[in-house]
């Protein structure tokens, strides 16, 4: 890993806390496999066997031609501030199953293939049932997470399926879903994002093999946290994941993902889409710890993260929150959007995203305020070291019918070194005079009366700063299951000073 | 690949003016950037940079017609010992000008400088535009570099006695003007300049400023108030070590206006402000700052102040960027820009843009846009302020912020009056 040099002013264990997370990558192995390949590059025939391979029925397959028609059509967007060499979208796989799930799908866990099992283990992600999470003591009957393990196309199985289907929740497999909860899915498919929304969700939405499918009924709060874990294990394959979450009126669902890759020196594709619905006084919490492989410290390899994230708060009240920390792939394009329709619905976006070598993050959300009296918050921190570029890209739109509508943004930026850079593109449009928007970069926007709480208390303004701004982070960060706060917290460690923009 | 449409505009708007002929150095610079403009085609409205502000009425031919606005306020900057220079619809007019002969500062027109064989300006006309044209395009201004007759080409060698007031008549109901000022301030030199009035239907202006070391530009600016008139302006300037640089822009009316300021800071401690304050009336009205800050050098200081108030469906917009170079430490960029919306019709949109390679800076940027507020107007009404008064004082205020980067305090008067009137009016 190349030297960090940091400036005056930047804390030795901000640097430390960067360094131990983007020096060597944890999860580059490897699982040596069979893997049965769809063949190379991308046709209408390759649609139609990923379809056939899920047993889709015909108005899917529909779906995918259509989005495959569309994406002929359609160039790919440049306007992004990342630089990576031109995709050859017919050099990739587009579908890859390890073999012992192709022949006959397992039954239950027991009967997965244990290389498979031992792949997630060695990731820290427990499929057992019985297992809790690596580390930590729960007493009986707390903190649950149900798991829905993919990889590369295929899901290998969802733990704790049973116990949810008590509660009303439905939660496994896209695939399996468009089979077993048909009507479902399709009432809810490509309504968030449809299927001509932008290059990559076009190109997702027609070669998607696997994901999760999610639905809470009316009233219900999830028993546990659901969460997928994305693998991407074969050479040369793309993966392309659909997510889809449905919260009926009142429910509740915490929902993580977690996605790492083997170290390779040639770049990989991954683009997914991720669509939430979220109806009345429904609230969704989506957490992502990205951790695909960054590529090596020359920049050789890793993953092209290209990734399509809106929530649609359709009902009055609705929540949703998405909360990032980003510390993966070579390239990331991601913007998780909140289209706030319902009145008093509320968005927020948390986000941490660490640059270092050769990584380029573009990255940010928008919130687009419908409803009257929607509230959205924005907090977005970006950490640049080595050669590394990291972009906050957002926008704040608040539409005429949005009476007393309010936003607040908050983007910091750290850069650890003198080779990187930071940048910001914060788009506000606002259309009626009692939206309130604000968008500020400095330290001073903390909320003064805990502020002045930690002065009174004998705090300097700084110690002051840091202690409310790490507080607002624990909030976030301790809402995800322990071994991905592990890794998230150590960022907590990284202060505000030497910040800009 | 430039669209198709973009690039037959921009051929019809060539073919629609003439090509002018001067000195050799000077048919070389308007070819080069005739030729450049043709390879960018017109600006469209999908174009990112003007996402915000629908550029046809900027490239429209013929333009649309402007009725003439008449009005008993006085002539701006009137109160001021100034050197009075008169363009009518983009022509200049001797008769209306004071005598351009001044110690210490040259002024000739741009007409005369074309036919000069031998000049100075050879080394700064269509310079600073053609490198502005990176990393954004602004075809506009290689427009008006290719066909551009008028103007006046400045060089400061000293401090300037007096401030040189250059007043845009608009006489003509379909004038189309294009108006091309360049100014060179040299070591140690100081230079004032002021600009009032609407200049035509159409007004297409570029300055070009070349601040030399310890050289010193001030610029205050008022747009007039012409209902119907539209403007697009760019203002390119490159700053040497230790210059100061300091422009303010008060823009009351007009259908349409573009304010293109692009500052390239070279020397090290330098400092640059470029601010704005912008009153708008109508849904006809549409207001755009375009900034784009370089920092290229260590120390330097730049501010970007803008301010709009906007009222009866009027439109505000701000794009600003401060670039910092991977070498520029110790950069200080600052950035505000907000709306104040007087009624749920107006719209405010900004796209505050940062871009920074160089670790030991402080860059900040902030942009808040909503009404007034409403427990400020209690506090006053409290007090006994009649509701509309005090919802000017509080508008006043807002404004004033912008109005505090004039450091002349004769020249932040006259524009404090102006905005007075404003109020008045309504």
């Amino acid at each position: 890993m190349s030297e960090m040099i940091a400036k005056d002013g930047v804390e030795e264990e901000t640097v430390e806390a960067v360094k131990s997370l983007s020096g060597t990558y944890k999860y580059g192995f490897e699982t040596d496999i069979e893997i049965e390949y769809a063949p190379k590059g991308i046709n209408e025939d390759i649609v139609r066997l990923i379809s056939e391979r899920n047993e889709e029925p015909e108005w899917m397959l529909e779906w995918r031609l259509a989005a495959f028609e569309r994406w002929l059509q359609m160039e790919e967007p440049d306007w992004a501030m990342v630089d990576y060499p031109k995709i050859d979208f017919q050099d990739i796989y587009y579908y890859a199953r390890p073999k012992s799930m192709a022949e006959e799908k397992p039954k239950s866990l027991d009967d997965v293939d244990p290389k498979l099992l031992e792949t997630y283990a060695k990731l820290g992600i427990p499929l057992k049932e019985q297992a809790l999470l690596a580390g930590v003591e729960a007493p009986e009957g707390e903190r649950k997470v149900a798991v829905d393990a993919v990889f590369d196309s295929v899901s290998v199985g969802t733990t704790f399926q049973e116990e949810l289907k008590k509660a009303g929740v439905i939660f496994m497999s896209i695939s399996e879903a468009v089979k077993e909860h048909p009507d479902l899915v399709r009432k809810y498919l490509g309504t968030v994002v449809p299927q001509s929304d932008n290059y990559y969700a076009t190109l997702n939405s027609a070669v998607f093999s696997d994901g999760s499918f999610v639905y809470i009924p009316e009233g219900v709060k999830c028993p546990m946290e659901l969460s997928t874990y994305f693998r991407i294990n074969a050479e040369n394959t793309g993966q392309f994941e659909r997510t889809l979450i449905v919260a009926e009126k009142g429910s509740h669902v915490s929902y993580l993902e977690g996605c790492t890759a083997p170290q390779r020196d040639v770049a990989q594709l991954h683009a997914a889409v991720v669509e939430l619905v979220i109806q009345e006084d429904a609230e969704i919490k989506y957490s992502t710890v990205q951790n695909w492989f960054p590529g090596d410290e020359n920049g050789k390899g890793g993953i092209y993260n290209f990734v399509t994230k809106r929530a649609d708060c359709r009902g009055d009240r609705a929540k949703v929150m998405w909360t990032q920390v980003e510390t993966g792939s070579a390239v990331t394009w991601k913007y998780p959007s909140c289209i706030l329709r319902g009145d008093d619905s509320q968005g927020e976006f948390y986000s941490i995203a660490i640059a270092n070598n050769y990584q380029q993050a573009d990255t940010g959300t928008k919130m687009i305020h419908l409803g009257k009296n929607t509230k959205s918050r924005i907090v977005s921190k970006g950490i640049s070291a080595g050669k590394a570029q990291n972009t906050y890209r957002g926008l704040v739109s608040m539409h005429k019918k949005a009476k007393d509508a309010r936003n607040y943004t908050q983007c910091d930026s750290l850069l650890i070194g003198d080779k990187c850079g930071a940048h910001t593109v914060p788009y506000i449009e606002v259309k009626n005079n009692s939206a309130r928007v604000e968008h500020e970069a400095t330290t001073s926007k903390v909320d003064d009366e805990q502020l002045f709480y930690c002065r009174q208390r004998g705090m300097d303004e700084e110690e002051a700063v840091a202690l409310v701004v790490n507080g607002f982070c624990k909030d976030v960060l301790q809402a995800l299951p322990m071994e991905f706060a592990m890794e998230a917290q150590a960022l907590v460690a990284i202060s505000l000073e030497g910040s800009v923009g | 690949m430039v669209a198709q449409p973009k690039l037959d505009q921009g051929a019809a708007l060539l073919a629609a003016y003439a090509q002018p002929s001067g000195a050799a150095w000077m048919n070389d610079a308007r070819a080069k950037a005739r030729a450049s403009f043709a390879a960018m085609g017109a600006p469209h409205k999908r174009d990112e940079y003007w996402k915000y502000t629908d550029p046809s009425a900027l490239t429209a031919i013929p333009t649309a017609d402007a009725d003439l606005f008449s009005t008993d306020a006085p002539i701006m900057f009137d109160e001021i010992d100034r050197v009075k220079i008169t363009f009518v619809d983009g022509v200049f007019d001797a008769d209306q000008s004071d005598d351009l002969a001044l110690a210490g500062c040259s002024i000739e027109t741009l007409a005369d400088v074309a036919a000069t064989d031998i000049h100075w300006a050879k080394e700064l006309f269509g310079t600073l535009e053609a490198a502005g044209q990176d990393p954004v395009e602004r075809p506009l201004a290689a427009l008006n570099t290719a066909l551009a007759t008028q103007g006046l080409v400045i060089r400061v060698t000293g401090t300037c006695p007096k401030p040189l007031a250059i007043r845009y008549v608009h006489a003509s109901e379909t004038s189309d003007a294009l108006v091309r000022h360049l100014i060179k301030v040299e070591k140690g030199a100081s230079l004032t300049v002021l600009e009032s009035g609407a200049g035509a239907a159409r007004f297409n202006s570029v300055l070009e400023v070349d601040v030399a070391d310890k050289g010193a530009f001030h610029h205050v600016r008022s747009q007039g108030r012409d209902h119907e008139r539209k403007t697009v302006t760019h203002m390119f300037a490159r700053l040497g070590t230790e210059s100061l640089f300091n422009s303010f822009t008060l823009t009351v009316n007009g259908v349409l206006t573009r304010n293109e300021v692009v500052l390239e800071l070279l020397g090290d401690d330098t400092q640059a402000t470029v601010a704005g304050a912008c009153a708008g009336d109508g849904a006809s009205f549409h207001h755009d700052d375009t900034v784009f800050i370089t920092h290229d050098a260590v120390n330097c200081e730049s501010r970007q102040v803008f301010k709009k108030v906007l009222r009866n469906g009027a439109t505000g917009v701000f794009q600003g960027k401060i670039l910092v170079q991977p070498d520029a430490q110790k950069t200080d960029g600052y950035q505000i820009s907000q709306g104040l919306l007087l009624d749920d019709d107006s719209n405010f949109l900004a796209k505050p843009e940062l871009e920074i390679y160089a670790d030991d800076v402080a860059c900040s940027h902030g942009s808040t846009v909503g009404a007034i507020d409403e427990d400020a107007l209690f506090y006053l009404g409290s007090r006994g302020v009649p509701h509309k008064q005090a919802q000017d004082m509080l508008t006043l205020a807002f404004l004033g912020e912008a109005l505090d980067e004039i450091a002349d305090e004769a020249l932040r008067g006259e524009i404090e009056t102006r905005l007075g009137a404003w109020m008045e009016r309504r």
